[in-house]
């Protein structure tokens, strides 16, 4: 068993990770261990993103050992999908008391296990560190070991303690528990040569299954996806695959190049976002299977099923094209996820303006350039603030993002897609692009969008005793006679604008020609007696020519 | 009167339970400019805001100092100092209001400390005000952290009274309990000024939560009360607390600046609503406006046409205690029985709870209580929508977190309004429920240990 310390080395010096092998030697010494500036920071934690990459494992009961604010404040809150168990929406906690705290939490956590297993009973049970135990130097490996000897059940520890960093850490040291505790320890009824996995695929909104039906008529069986709707068995025996196909590269490259390396499972980079990426990935899955000898007729039917899909994908597409023309996208986005989509977009007749790249590496913006010309705007790390006006400017149509930025979207009255994991639709496969484009056109030609825009009436009224005031300020300015003659009052009201806006606001009621003061309409006299005596000088002329 | 237990289970299941510090970033988020920062490491923040967000569809303020485990052998003192002048430099908040998390209260950290050799190093920031407060994790709950935040604010941002000066008679302090909605709020401004009082809502969360649109974006709250007014706070006639929780707040305010308050535990139902309009009547020496005398006739009409409905439901409640105490009493005022009451932390409060026992646990316990005592309407924040669907009986969303339906800042229960129609809501999901789930077949009423049925001899 290895220390947490050498375990997160180990993960930051990861030969598969482009980014990584970019580095000079000096970086790569120091790691990903990017400083988290105090006051400047939104992301998760180590603990998050460990917990997002496992939760989706729907038969484990996944156990928080922590005070209530790691998994209190968090649960429920994924929107992955199971085809069996519901297991995995429940939520279990330690809890942890101040007595905890102070006596050692160990015990409780065991105590809990052991209810959980009496209770549920469940296939497995995942067992999360957090800071605070972390801290007080409670071993959860060993209480894992314990209860998993006592209760004839694997009770995996998952060691990934919220501030030892970020959620990309969390991913990857679950990824390390799985790789030391899980895989490998069961064996399937039976292989084929068809058994693939599927890495760092969480079945956001059930999206997996728009994908599964194309790889079932092709005879190819997912042996076990990590960890959308994924079962504790199938990880324990997904090293009898023949192929594996890594999705959310950045969150679980470890996993995919460990089990190369122990298992020999070839695994590619692959999406299923977007229509040529998704032929990519089959014709890639049936490349590597036939390579690891399964009839080389698998070929020609993938590339049939492609083509078919394609055709229809294509055709369905087609129909937003009148739709989209001159409609300019900004896609904000963690990088990888966005390309795929890129040239569906364009063939839909979309403009991207836009894209950001603060998660790309130098090969990713080279290959942005190539999809989207010398012009595309690369958003390095915008602020809020920055992107609100930049919308609120107009210069695009509709943004694409995850959910943080929405508000920046929608303030702004601006139409917007969520294409991050909060989602509730589907967007893979040869569907669910399709389905991004009827999203993309609803939100669109939305009627809302032309209500909002209008300002409120009052604005304009504003306006124009603005102007109305001004104009008084030059007229004053450029007749001192009549300014004299004023008694030398010739500055603007000091009491604020919304007391001489009752002559504006009763003319804008009224209509210009009054034919009597507007009096009456305004009742400003009521509220500032200050300013009263000079009250005249800036009425309108129009109302000083009724008075 | 009710017997308060709490749950001996290990292992917490679908916990009720939120934590104490994001209870009192909430606080913060009702200060106009703020912008609430949790002293600990990323996660507590990122998950704090992220319930924020989904409750309230609203880009919500909140930061960290993000602490990791290398800063925490250290000491957090330079992650709080970096935090506060990168704040300070980036988005010139008019205050920062800082949260101890279960991390650096384990650690020992002496915040007070720290800001004080913070100022000392920095006079830049003298102006701007930081306020702390205590709220370690693994002790109380959110609206515990609420109540403290909002005692604490009194504490260090109300000006020292000057005892020559005449309190200003028509000015009210407001301090609601975070179980009050922006909703909730705007009802009170209204029924406040509607007899000629100015109300001083301290936190303010109408202002900054309530789902405006903004002419900028701004990266601290947009709106709620500034701390320029609650300065002046201490010169007021009275104070108004709602909610057992804010008692520790009101007699902050009292210490400090000699206001008498008044404390209403609920300002849902048709009798607490009558002895709120006294008061306010009897403090502003105005009588009681129309408008209320017929919003009163409207309740009372709402509770004859929904007693049908109500009366004789057996209800499951899981809440905070304050909420619970509200609308447990005014489900059983309105002929419900409680059945099974779960709540999260200890109050005075849930002794008075019209009930048999109250007990202090999680959604697991709520849903066996529910089940063995037969429950058939379900009331708790969204965490309970799971319970609610194997039990199969309806489930009225109430409280925070209220992430998987629009609105809930707007839900309003108080006031002689909030709770008519709030009575109405609750009777229609009940009156759905029945014609979907629990229509008349011909063998509803059929004995199941009756006689062998007897078929007549066909005639033809």
């Amino acid at each position: 068993m290895t220390s947490l310390p050498t375990t997160i080395q180990d993960v930051f010096n990861e030969p598969g990770c482009a980014r990584n092998a970019s580095k000079s030697n000096v970086e790569r010494k120091n790691g990903c261990t990017k400083q988290l500036k105090p006051g400047g920071v939104a992301g998760g934690c180590a603990f998050d993103g460990a917990k997002v990459a496992l939760q989706p494992f729907t038969d484990v009961a996944h156990l928080v050992h922590g005070p209530i604010a790691c998994e209190g404040n968090s649960w429920d809150n994924r929107g992955s999908a199971s085809s069996g168990s519901d297991l995995w929406r429940r939520s279990f906690t330690t809890d942890m008391s101040e007595t905890d705290i102070v006596f050692g939490g160990e015990k409780r956590l065991y105590r809990a296990v052991k209810e959980i297993t009496e209770k549920y009973d469940p296939q497995a049970i995942f067992v999360y560190q957090t800071c605070v135990p972390a801290m007080i130097g409670d071993d959860i490996d060993m209480v894992c070991k314990a209860a998993s000897a006592k209760f004839g059940k694997p009770v995996i520890p998952i060691n990934a303690p919220g501030f030892v960093g970020s959620k990309n850490l969390g991913n990857k040291l679950a990824g390390e528990a799985l790789l030391e505790h899980v895989i490998g320890t069961g064996e399937p009824d039976y292989t084929t040569a068809y058994d693939i996995n599927i890495i760092g695929e969480y079945n956001l909104s059930g999206e997996l299954w728009q994908v599964k039906p194309l790889l079932d008529e092709l005879g190819i069986r997912i042996l076990s996806c990590i960890s959308g709707d994924g079962k504790y068995r199938e990880v324990a025996y997904s090293h009898r695959a023949k192929a594996a196909m890594m999705v959310c590269s950045k969150a679980m490259i470890n996993v995919a190049r460990k089990m190369r390396q122990r298992y020999g499972i070839p695994f590619f980079e692959g999406s299923f976002y977007g229509i040529e990426d998704s032929s990519d990935s089959l014709r890639q899955i049936a490349r590597m299977l036939i390579e690891r000898g399964a009839p080389a007729e698998l070929m020609e039917r993938t590339q049939a099923l492609i083509a078919r899909e394609e055709t229809k994908a294509w055709a369905a597409i087609e129909r937003f094209k009148p739709r989209f023309a001159a409609k300019r996208v900004v896609l904000i986005t963690g990088g990888v996820k966005s390309w795929s989509i890129v040239a569906a977009l364009q063939e839909a007749g979309l403009e991207i303006v836009g894209t950001s790249v603060k998660k790309s590496t130098k090969k990713d913006k080279e290959r942005i350039k190539e999809l989207m010309g010398q012009d595309a705007h690369m958003i390095e790390d915008m602020s809020p603030r920055e992107i609100y006006k930049m919308l609120k400017d107009a210069k695009a149509d509709i943004m694409l993002s995850g959910g943080k930025s929405q508000f920046v979207a929608l303030k702004a009255a601006m139409p917007w897609l969520d294409i991050n994991q909060e989602r509730c639709h589907a967007y893979m496969g040869y569907i669910g692009i399709v389905k991004l484009m009827e999203e993309i056109e609803k939100a669109l030609y939305n009627p809302i969008w032309d209500q909002l825009r209008q300002p409120a009436p009052w604005d304009e009224f504003d306006r124009k005793r603005q102007a109305t005031t001004v104009a008084q300020m030059y007229a004053q300015a450029a007749d001192p006679v009549r300014d004299a003659s004023k008694n030398g009052v010739n500055t603007i009201s000091s009491c604020n604008e919304s007391e001489a806006s009752g002559g504006e606001s009763a003319i804008a009621a009224h209509g210009p020609n009054l034919a009597k003061p507007a009096g009456p309409c305004t009742n400003s006299t009521a509220r500032c007696v200050a300013c009263k005596d000079i009250r005249s000088d800036l009425q309108p002329p129009a109302l000083q020519a009724a008075e | 009167m009710a017997i308060v237990t709490t749950s001996n289970k290990a292992c917490s299941v679908n916990p009720l339970k939120m934590s104490q510090p994001i209870g009192g970033s909430f606080a913060f988020l009702g200060l106009r400019g703020a912008m609430p920062l949790l002293h600990g490491p990323q996660g507590c923040t990122s998950f704090g805001l992220t319930l924020f967000v989904r409750h309230f569809n609203e880009a919500v303020p909140m930061q960290t100092t993000a602490m990791s485990e290398v800063a925490t052998v250290l000491g957090g003192h330079e992650n709080l100092e970096q935090a506060i002048l990168n704040l300070y430099n980036r988005v010139e908040p008019e205050i920062i209001g800082i949260n101890s998390t279960g991390v650096t209260e384990t650690n020992g950290d002496d915040v007070e400390a720290f800001i004080r050799l913070i100022r000392q190093k920095h006079p830049k920031l003298e102006k701007l005000p930081l306020v702390y407060v205590s709220t370690p994790d693994f002790k109380d709950a959110f609206q515990d952290g609420w109540g403290k935040t909002v005692a604490r604010m009194i504490e260090v941002l109300v000006a020292p009274v000057d005892a020559a000066r005449p309190r200003d008679t028509s000015r009210v302090n407001v301090l609601p309990g975070c179980h009050l909605t922006p909703g909730d709020l705007d009802e009170l401004r209204t029924i406040f000024e509607d007899f000629g009082l100015k109300p001083s809502f301290l936190p303010d969360l109408a202002g900054s939560l309530d789902g405006h649109i903004p002419d900028e974006f701004t990266p601290t709250t947009i709106g709620g009360i500034g701390v320029d007014e609650i300065a002046t706070m201490g010169q007021v006639a009275w104070t108004v607390a709602i909610g057992a929780q804010m008692r520790r707040a009101a007699e902050a305010m009292q210490v400090r600046t000699g206001t008498p308050f008044r404390l209403f535990d609920r300002l849902c139902g048709l009798i607490p609503n009558d002895e709120f309009i006294a008061f306010l009547s009897q403090i502003s020496g105005r009588s009681v406006p129309w408008k209320y005398r017929r919003q009163r006739g409207q309740l009372a009409d709402a509770m004859l046409d929904a007693h049908f409905h109500i009366g004789g439901r057996k209800l499951a409640i899981g809440a905070e205690p304050d909420l619970l105490f509200d609308l447990s009493s005014l489900l059983h005022e309105m002929g419900a029985k409680v059945s099974a009451a779960v709540t999260t932390t200890n109050s005075p409060v849930l002794q008075r709870v019209r009930t048999e026992d109250v007990l202090i646990g999680d959604l697991e316990d709520l849903e066996e209580l529910a089940r063995s005592r037969d429950c058939d309407l379900l009331m708790s924040h969204s965490h309970g929508r799971q319970a609610a669907s194997r039990l199969n009986v309806p489930f009225f969303r109430v409280g925070f977190p209220m992430f998987d339906r629009l609105g809930a800042a707007h839900l309003t229960t108080a006031g002689y309004r909030g709770t008519r129609d709030l009575i109405f809501d609750i009777a229609n999901l009940i009156i759905t429920d029945r014609e979907t789930n629990h229509g008349p077949t011909p063998d509803t009423w059929r004995s199941t240990c009756g006689g062998p049925q007897v078929h007549p001899p066909q005639v033809h």
